[in-house]
């Protein structure tokens, strides 16, 4: 059964945004869509270990706040290098207000 | 003619001079964009290639592949390692090699570059542009050891940064009044100077070397000055001389049009080696994004896809914990307005004449300013119009701004 973990109130992201969210030792992002869409990714930009909250959301996708390689959260995929490699994803609900991540 | 066309139409396919992030990156975008004709990769160095900017900021350990050897082989991108072109004969369609070996192009790509810039004089001063280079300085960035810089750009002040972190001693040696004087503007060196001058590193402004003969640096005013290593940043030189000799136009960068062509319609030039129009500003960018950003525009235009260039130029310095970014190109002679900030950041930006917003750069620790400078990248790229005081505010949500634009 998937194991869903409180991560935020659905208004702790400002809409097209993104925050830093750190779980059993590992760190993520969740984020906001312009649709009120909430998507989650491991958090560390997969061309070097720079943290994806700095970055800037555009729809659903976050770019490096770094080398601006830019990740489109609902799939993890690259969109733009220097990237090779797509993001981790986990699924997502939200219900009573709250986001629940399964990572 | 058609781009499915083009597709499958080259039987010798594309030749690109130089394995650096442009020359690979132009393989790779083609590749990526259907093109399946043959693609040659002629590397001068005999490593993969790897990523250039780390060198000057974390020294040489094991700098990071551009791509692993596998992505080539998977791509059908042939690589060649070791191989200096002599020539290109524009008549036959050919490269030679320094080994004799003539290749034939349908579309050749100058990724050539540039190298580091010594002046008379300077000839002993260690420089840095590759691994084998940063190989050979990591060896003397020590605990204990006397560092001098002859120039305080980027390349100078990161490697001043990273001999301090390890224990060295560093003198700056600056011929401008400030430094970073040609990238950005003063608010920001200010930031930078203070910083260096707080991990204890000796900046001297307005100081220019004459020459350096074992350690020894004779300054302009008379002076003389001793160290272990001598290192110059005082700028580079595009690779133009073989685009030159085979009768292209070179004007200090090898001249390319809105596509990146050259002066000859299947040869094209993209990075550091090139120069091109940027807002009816004659320019040459030295900087990795320009690199990876004109490599994909070579790429459209030899499938002929290319749409007008309009990639803002950007670039990053990292030195010590700050990291500065800046979008646009500023005009020292026009005013630079500050965005008021009082979180330990700085940011600053620049209108055009039209009141369109030309030009931003901010400093604060890791991350914190690389937002506000990506959404100034886009509402530079847009040619939007906003009311200084309005940006100036730190109140305002620079996003809410890039929406309503």
């Amino acid at each position: 059964m998937t194991q869903w973990t409180d991560a935020c109130g659905v208004n702790d992201i400002e809409e097209e945004d993104v925050i830093r969210f750190d779980h059993g030792g590992k760190t993520y992002i969740i984020v906001r869509d312009h649709e009120d869409n909430y998507y989650c990714s491991d958090g560390l930009c997969t061309h070097e270990d720079v943290h994806l909250s700095d970055g800037l959301v555009v729809e659903a996708t976050i770019e490096c706040p770094k080398h601006a390689s830019i990740f489109d959260v609902s799939n993890g995929e690259v969109e733009t290098p220097p990237a090779c490699e797509n993001l981790r994803t986990y699924p997502t609900k939200v219900e009573d207000g709250r986001v629940f991540v399964a990572v | 003619m058609g781009a499915s066309l083009w597709r499958c139409s080259m039987t010798q396919g594309v030749v690109i001079i130089g394995g650096g992030e442009c020359g690979v990156s132009t393989a790779f975008s083609l590749r990526f964009s259907g093109f399946d004709g043959p693609i040659t990769i002629l590397n001068g160095e005999t490593h993969l290639p790897y990523e250039r900017p780390p060198l000057s900021k974390g020294g040489a350990a094991s700098p990071k592949p551009i791509r692993n050897a596998a992505d080539y082989a998977d791509a059908k991108i042939d690589l060649r390692h070791d191989v200096k072109v002599t020539e290109v004969d524009r008549d036959a369609k050919k490269v030679i090699t320094s080994s004799g070996e003539a290749l034939a192009y349908d579309k050749l790509v100058f990724a050539t570059g540039a190298r580091s810039r010594v002046f008379d004089g300077l000839a002993e001063c260690r420089t840095l542009r590759t691994w084998d280079d940063a190989a050979a300085l990591d060896r003397k960035l020590h605990d204990g050891a006397r560092i001098g810089i002859i120039g305080g750009g980027f390349i100078g002040l990161e490697l001043a940064a990273l001999a301090r972190q390890r224990g060295a001693s560093v003198t700056v040696l600056e011929a401008n009044p400030w430094l970073m004087a040609r990238a950005v503007p003063t608010e920001i060196a200010k930031v930078v100077h203070q910083k260096h001058l707080e991990a204890g590193v000796t900046v001297q402004l307005g100081q220019g070397a004459t020459s350096v003969t074992d350690g020894v640096v004779r300054l302009v005013g008379g002076g003389v000055l001793e160290f272990d290593t001598v290192i110059a940043g005082v700028g580079a030189v595009p690779n133009t001389e073989l685009a030159a000799e085979c009768g292209l136009r070179v004007e200090n960068g090898i001249c390319v049009d809105d596509g990146f062509r050259t002066s000859d319609p299947d040869i094209f030039a993209a990075g550091d080696c090139c120069r091109f129009s940027w807002r009816g500003q004659s320019v040459r960018l030295e900087s990795w994004k320009a690199a990876q950003d004109q490599a994909q525009q070579v790429a459209a235009s030899i499938l002929g896809e290319a749409v007008p260039y309009n990639k803002v130029p950007w670039f990053w310095s990292d030195q010590y914990d700050l990291t500065l970014q800046v979008a646009g190109i500023f005009d020292p002679a026009r005013p630079v307005i500050k965005r008021k900030s009082d979180s330990g950041k700085t940011v600053v930006f620049q209108c055009g004449l039209d009141g369109e917003i030309a030009a931003a750069a901010g400093i604060g620790v890791a991350g914190s300013t690389a937002n506000d400078i990506k959404v100034f990248e886009k509402l530079i790229e847009r040619g939007t119009r906003v009311d200084p005081m309005v940006l100036a505010d730190p109140e305002q949500n620079l996003k809410r701004l890039l929406r309503a634009a």
